[in-house]
């Protein structure tokens, strides 16, 4: 039994106790990974029963009905924080990674600067949401709308790509950029077609699991998008829209069998939402890790 | 320095990109006090200790505080939702911390590589699993499982002593503080598990083996090599989880039972928290007239950002302070 025995030199008590210590590796590391699929077993036997693929092309109606609508909306998001977060956090990665001047004394600078991106990577979503509420929905007249939603999500996810960012620009050597300059580059130029080239697997990865993040949100989302059950129309304001959260979320107590089935439907398309985006950012490293190592 | 236009693009644009998030804390904090303010003034310092979330007489009269308007009989404590807040974290924490810090041994140490490496990715995409799918199953599956076979003979077998008094009791229908806490565990596991596998693969294998040669046992290294050696990194992970606990929503208002006006009565009795009260009362704030109900979300709002704030710079200070004193050669 190649896991219980070779655990070290010990005999008698002492074996015991790294036996035992063994053991309870294996055992937190079947409480971890055993709830998780359990969750997703039960997820799974819930909804693919009575899997439909109307839910794909139908919208909610009465007590049944399917998500179009929630779909549509989620991808929408989805291509907005795009758009917004993560130009945002790309930008505010290369700003840290390339252009932080140096102080008298050789620190960078831009300390508060990172500070507030740690503190807003672990604010409370429902406090982004809540003031996305007073301020945009209510404040400015908003209403419930789309653009509130990306500017709340945008917010929440910015911290992360700008992360990714500044690692993966951190970790293109510095030799590029001095061939680049060498060879009479103008600073944007390089940056464009050497640096940032080099830097994009890690930079896309980010802006995965950002995404990956913006699909499984609920609270930031109730109030300032709302809830539309008719399909997104691209109104920026004035106009909820629909996402697959929210129908986990207000259909999983209701008395009603289809309700609670369109529930677990909502489950299961953002599990399979979530992990292609995140295998997808994981196929990403593993081939760019292969062309480092023959690149070199 | 070129003079180019897009030279000085990027410089303007990036430059403009990263204040971006303090510019945005920095709002967040400003409408969360102004909307908070009414309330403060209100409810002074006792907000902190008050037991009581009694929304008033909507229909009735006003009544004027300080020059406020309330609605008649309104009176607001946030220490339940403050006191739940940080219980289920606690106990979020202790499920956790052990769990990973086994799960990373696991992962890194004895198991071959093409097992460790998927599972070791599986453990990390549990992080992504939405908070409202892992509620729902909280809610449906864990919640009554638990309180219909494992509650009852934890609390009809626990000794009615100081502390474990705490497990006895009415065990409830599976929504509750224990739920919550152990749903909460559940989910900082990937973050806390995830970093401490990282960091326990960059510990370098000469210690590891100069143990080994000097008779440690595999326990032996583990305890007092491969874990002190990464200390401060497993501490800022663990700190990052419970900040994620703290502000955990959707999940807690599933499985908690979502009352607001007094603690827990035992392990397993109803609760909430401050993030999960926001999101279920949200909705009937909107029907209190004079705005006093939403007032009092958003201080409840400002106390948690406060803490998450707070526990992200004890993250920061005890992992630049634990670096500092300790650091073996080879730790990035």
């Amino acid at each position: 039994m190649a896991i219980i025995d070779d655990v070290g030199r010990g005999t008698g008590w002492r074996r015991k106790k790294a036996l035992g210590f063994r053991a309870l590796t294996y055992v937190s590391l079947i409480f971890v990974v055993g709830p998780a699929l359990l969750l997703m077993f039960n997820v799974a036997s819930q909804a693919i029963p009575h899997w439909s693929w109307s839910v794909l092309t139908t919208v909610p109606l009465g007590n049944g009905g399917g998500l179009e609508n929630a779909i549509l909306g989620t991808l929408v998001i989805m291509l907005g924080v795009l758009l917004l977060g993560g130009t945002t956090g790309v930008l505010a990665g290369i700003f840290l990674a390339e252009f932080v001047s140096v102080n008298s004394k050789g620190k960078e600078r831009g300390g508060i600067l990172r500070a507030s991106i740690d503190v807003l990577a672990g604010f409370p979503s429902i406090v982004l949401g809540y003031v996305g509420y007073v301020a945009l929905a209510v404040g400015l007249h908003w209403g419930f709308s789309l653009l509130g939603a990306l500017i709340v999500l945008s917010l929440m996810v910015v911290p992360y790509i700008t992360k990714a960012t500044e690692t993966a620009l951190r970790q293109v050597p510095t030799n590029y950029r001095e061939g680049a300059e060498a060879l009479g580059m103008r600073m944007g130029y390089g940056l464009r077609k050497v640096t940032l080239r080099t830097a994009l697997p890690g930079i896309v990865t980010g802006l995965l699991l950002a995404e990956s993040i913006t699909v499984g949100e609920t609270a930031p989302l109730l109030y300032t998008a709302g809830i539309s059950n008719g399909l997104p129309n691209w109104q920026l304001i004035h106009q909820p829209i629909g996402y697959l959260t929210y129908y986990v979320w207000t259909d999983w107590n209701q008395p009603f069998p289809s309700l609670h089935y369109l529930s677990y439907d909502a489950s299961l398309i953002l599990l399979v939402m979530i992990f292609t985006l995140l295998i997808g950012s994981r196929l990403l490293v593993t081939r760019s890790q292969r062309h480092s190592e023959s690149g070199h | 320095m070129s003079r180019h236009w897009e030279d000085r693009l990027w410089r303007g644009a990036t430059r403009t990109a990263v204040t971006v998030p303090l510019i945005g804390l920095a709002f967040v904090i400003v409408i969360l006090v102004v909307k908070a303010w009414p309330a403060i003034q209100v409810n002074g310092p006792g907000y902190l200790s008050r037991s009581t979330w009694q929304i008033g007489n909507l229909y009735g009269g006003v009544s004027h505080v300080h020059g406020i308007e309330i609605p008649q009989g309104a009176n607001y404590g946030a220490w339940p939702l403050i006191a739940g807040t940080l219980q289920s974290s606690v106990i979020a924490l202790i499920v956790a911390l052990p769990l990973s810090i086994g799960t990373a041994l696991a992962l890194t140490e004895r198991m071959p590589r093409w097992i460790a490496q998927p599972l070791g990715f599986f453990v990390e995409i549990l992080a992504a699993i939405p908070s409202v799918v892992i509620g729902l199953w909280g809610g449906l599956v864990l919640g009554p499982f638990l309180s219909a076979h494992v509650y009852p003979l934890v609390a009809n077998h626990v000794p009615n002593v100081p502390v474990l008094n705490y497990f006895r009791g009415y065990v409830g229908q599976g929504e509750g503080l224990l739920t919550s806490g152990l749903i909460l565990g559940f989910m900082i596991v990937p973050i806390i598990a995830a970093t401490t596998r990282d960091l326990f693969m960059q510990v370098p294998s000469l210690p590891k083996e100069g143990a080994e040669a000097l008779g440690f046992t595999e326990a032996e290294v583990a305890r007092r090599i491969t874990i002190p050696w990464v200390r401060s990194g497993i501490i800022g992970a663990t700190i990052l989880g419970f900040g994620r606990a703290l502000g955990e929503t959707m999940a807690i208002a599933m499985v908690s039972g979502s009352i607001q006006g007094h603690l827990a009565n035992n392990i397993y009795g109803t609760m909430t928290t401050i993030a999960a009260t926001i999101v279920t009362q949200l909705d009937s704030s909107f029907t209190d007239a004079t705005g006093f109900a939403l007032a009092n979300l958003a201080e409840a709002g400002l106390i948690l950002a406060v803490i998450s704030i707070l526990v992200n710079f004890g993250a920061r200070t005890i992992v630049t302070r634990t670096s500092r004193y300790r650091a073996p050669l080879g730790r990035a």
